[in-house]
């Protein structure tokens, strides 16, 4: 089983600490959403688990300090979805898809055996067969998203980080990427994945990890950690929380009066 | 990538090659030309196709090829189109090396003089560029800071020409300036070889992560590649390879723009498989404005450099003006 144990990550950057101590640990069959507002240090956390980012504290995959791994060894492990950027040339579909499987040698255009088995396997679960063969820049932003999952899905790693796959997505875009990542997850893997969507949060994932101003707050099952209070004390906002058959719905009803000094 | 692709680029490579041999200033009929090159006919004949028409032509091939490689690459590393030796200041800067070594003399003391200070201006000037490239948030900025060092290699230039001692080596200077395969020969070609083989065997040996810095640098690192080698192989593979085209021809501007350009829509708009296909056509393109360049009844022949710019130049400005505006 592969496991990824951050502990006491901290990044400072201009003086500043940007993320203090943060421990949090991704296993296989676990979807752990990561929220917080914005500047929380979401992003940073992700990319000193990764190794990215200079950081003080220990991020270890498997026991191994992720710093000691080659790019590829940690490629072959853990799949990163950063957040989305333009694509610098119009590829097809399956040669962006094709570059999931780099870290497996494979050059993008010939690819054999298992690389195809795997971009295959990816492109249909993402429902992109149909569009295999189209060029990147003439796809919808909900397309475009189902690429970059079928990319990181196509590594076949046991974990994955997924940094706001749903931004900028519609609702129904949103359910779609959300649902593909919880079966990922089903079938065996592991994700975490950073989300502004609390309620879409609450739907899919097995644990809320909570962080404001790079720290975590609470990391737990959603019933334990999803708590009005909580919402006042991380984002800031009076909300209600009405439970449903189909998760729980976040009413915002105002944001709380800040203290000025 | 369409499967013609290379097949038809290296039929039109022999092509123009062979069409070099049979056309120029002095014209020739097409049995002399054939029984010079298989060894037989006229002394005279032979020299003119063995030591002037196909080593030119093969300069010009290799120069253009080497360059176009380069502009693949450099596009690859800064995910741009406009990336390329001349327009980054590469090979501006790559001639002032070859020209300083000219004026002061030094190319006296060793033969290998030359193609190391054109080199050594190249990596120079790639280095520059790539350190600029990590600090820089628009890739666009880097072309103007690559169009700022072309001119001021440019006027360090001009300055040098304005003290040159004689009106010898003023010529010499402007050839290096304009760039141009005109009286090259094997031994120059083989001077460079080893360092554009150096170039380029690195430039191939990275393409893959050319095809993974599609996806922006980040997620590029997140499925495996290791950034900064990277960087560090494109920039010493296009230093070596334009270092040793300029060792050869001078400094010759846009070939590395239009050769890929042309290839990109063709081989799926993958860096790493557009590699080779630019190389070739860029020597096509090359060794044709070359003979461009003899055909044409100018008094004194016209630079090749000067009329690479002249073809290269707008379709620079016609490639920018069409991107669209994410870069």
């Amino acid at each position: 089983m592969a496991e990824l144990v951050a502990s006491n990550l901290s990044v400072a950057a201009g003086g500043r600490t940007i993320l203090a101590e943060a421990s949090v640990t991704l296993r296989q069959g676990e979807l752990v959403a990561l929220l917080g507002p914005n500047g929380a240090g979401k992003t940073t956390l992700a990319r000193a688990m990764l190794g990215v980012e200079t950081q003080t504290g220990s991020s270890r995959l498997d026991g191994m300090a992720i710093t000691s791994l080659s790019p590829i060894d940690r490629a072959r492990m853990i799949a990163y979805l950063p957040q989305i950027r333009p694509l610098a040339w119009p590829a097809t579909v399956r040669d962006v898809v094709a570059l999931g499987r780099y870290a497996h040698g494979a050059a993008i255009g010939r690819l054999t055996g298992r690389d195809a088995e795997a971009v295959d396997g990816a492109l249909s679960a993402c429902d992109l067969q149909p569009l295999a063969n189209r060029s990147t820049d003439t796809l919808s932003g909900g397309e475009l998203a189902r690429v970059h999952l079928a990319r990181a899905f196509a590594a076949g790693t046991p974990l994955m980080i997924a940094d706001e796959p749903v931004a900028a997505l519609d609702p129904r875009h949103q359910f779609q990427t959300m649902s593909l990542l919880r079966r990922y997850v089903d079938d065996g893997s592991g994700a975490l994945v950073i989300l502004h969507d609390i309620a879409l949060a609450a739907r899919f994932a097995d644990r809320l990890v909570w962080m404001k101003d790079g720290r975590i707050l609470a990391d737990g099952p959603v019933s334990e950690t999803l708590t009005e209070a909580r919402l006042e004390e991380v984002y800031g906002i009076h909300a209600r929380i009405i439970e449903s058959a189909d998760g729980p719905a976040i009413i915002v009803r105002s944001p709380v009066a800040q203290d000025r000094p | 990538m369409t499967r013609w692709l290379l097949p038809s680029l290296l039929v039109a490579s022999i092509a123009v090659l062979l069409a070099a041999c049979f056309l120029g200033s002095t014209p020739m009929a097409v049995p002399r030309v054939l029984s010079a090159l298989v060894g037989g006919g006229a002394a005279g004949d032979a020299i003119i196709v063995w030591q002037i028409r196909l080593p030119r032509a093969l300069a010009a091939y290799v120069v253009g090829a080497a360059l176009a490689i380069s502009g693949a690459a450099l596009q690859g590393l800064l995910r741009n189109p406009l990336a390329e030796p001349g327009v980054l200041g590469v090979t501006a800067t790559a001639s002032l090396g070859a020209t300083f070594s000219l004026y002061y003399g030094l190319t006296a003391l060793s033969v290998w003089v030359l193609p190391l200070s054109a080199i050594a201006g190249a990596l120079a000037a790639t280095a520059f560029i790539a350190m600029a490239a990590i600090r820089i948030r628009h890739m666009v900025t880097l072309i103007l800071i690559g169009v700022g060092m072309a001119s001021f290699a440019g006027a360090l230039m001009s300055l040098l020409m304005n003290f040159a001692p004689n009106p010898f080596s003023l010529s010499d200077m402007i050839n290096w300036m304009l760039g141009s395969v005109a009286n090259r020969g094997l031994d120059d070609i083989a001077l460079a070889a080893p360092f554009m083989i150096a170039g380029l065997a690195l430039l191939f040996a990275t393409k893959r992560g050319l095809s993974a810095l599609t996806l922006g640098e980040e997620a590029a690192h997140g499925i495996g590649l290791d950034l900064r080698r990277q960087r560090l192989a494109v920039i010493a593979g296009t230093g070596l390879a334009t270092g040793a085209a300029v060792a050869i021809a001078g400094g010759i501007g846009f070939i590395g723009i239009v050769a890929p350009h042309l290839v990109r829509p063709l081989t799926g708009h993958d860096p790493a498989r557009s590699l080779l296909p630019s190389g070739l056509l860029g020597g096509v393109i090359l060794v044709l404005a070359d003979i461009a360049v003899r055909l044409l009844p100018t008094t004194s022949e016209l630079k090749l450099g000067v009329v690479a710019a002249l073809i290269g130049a707008p379709a620079f400005v016609w490639i920018a003006m069409r991107r669209r505006a994410h870069g």
